[in-house]
């Protein structure tokens, strides 16, 4: 059921990287660790594009999809992770730390 | 067992395994660097799927770009030895439940429906079709981004320099 030659095996990868990447960033309160996140999703997108692709339609079209979504996941990645890296400056871990009653 | 479906496992859990570290390591520096078996995984699914441009597009980008983008990030963070408060993660057995259900969901829906399929899987070298495909069908959207890279370029530019304050 699991083999290279069928489409639901690639889906489920895809799935499986969906879900971890959805845990992610629902639970880690760290900006950077939910940007690692929004990649691993991206990625799963990226997976069933080009297996639909091969599989399903058998043209390229997927493959110029799955171009964009890299082309524009880095340049999320050129605006956001410097985003992130100089808010971290501004607000220290310890503002986020609960109030002592 | 052929050889290319020992691969293709190898690959799958050294994807997913990796992706799963980045879900749940305690610390994130080893979270960020799990996140390269993660791209390099994804890279050789790419290249089981036949699209051998996509998995070099994916290496140089992912793995060259994004990946020394995250590290610095990490890197450069304020007290990030500092496991406690560094990768801090809340709310997980209500994630946990979600995200199981919803994974449930999906490979139940992957493993029930009869996908469309193709005359014949091909195997070709894909790198001119998508030149041609860029240049053709795809031209206004390929224009639209090179728009986007100059915003993001001109946008990273003015979020990281100091202003100068007369």
């Amino acid at each position: 059921m699991f083999s290279p030659n069928d489409l639901s095996s690639y889906l489920i990868i895809g799935a499986i990287l969906f879900s971890l990447g959805l845990f992610t960033v629902l639970t880690r309160r760290n900006a950077i660790s939910v940007l690692m996140g929004v990649e691993l999703i991206l990625n799963s997108a990226n997976i069933n594009y080009v297996a639909f692709s091969h599989f399903s339609s058998g043209s390229t079209d997927g493959q110029i999809y799955a171009i964009f979504v890299i082309m524009l996941a880095a340049a999320e990645a050129a605006v956001a992770w410097p985003l992130c890296w100089l808010s971290s400056r501004f607000f220290t871990p310890s503002m986020w730390r609960p109030r002592k009653r | 067992m052929e050889i290319s479906t020992a691969v293709f496992y190898l690959v799958a859990i050294i994807t997913v395994g990796s992706a799963a570290m980045v879900a749940f390591s305690r610390n994130i520096i080893y979270s960020a660097f799990s996140l390269l078996g993660a791209f390099g995984g994804v890279a050789g699914i790419y290249v089981f799927l036949g699209a051998d441009f996509v998995a070099a597009v994916q290496l140089l980008i992912y793995v060259g770009g994004i990946l020394v983008l995250v590290l610095f990030a990490v890197m450069l963070t304020h007290r990030i030895t500092d496991v406690q408060i560094t990768n801090r993660a809340a709310g997980r057995l209500t994630a946990l439940i979600v995200t199981g259900v919803l994974l449930y969901l999906l490979v139940e829906t992957v493993r029930g429906t009869s996908w469309a399929k193709a005359k014949e899987l091909v195997h070709q070298a894909t790198t001119g079709t998508i030149g041609d495909l860029f240049l053709e069908s795809y031209l206004l959207p390929f224009e639209l981004a090179s728009l986007v890279l100059l915003a993001a370029l001109i946008g990273a530019v003015v979020i990281s320099r100091k202003e100068i304050k007369e």
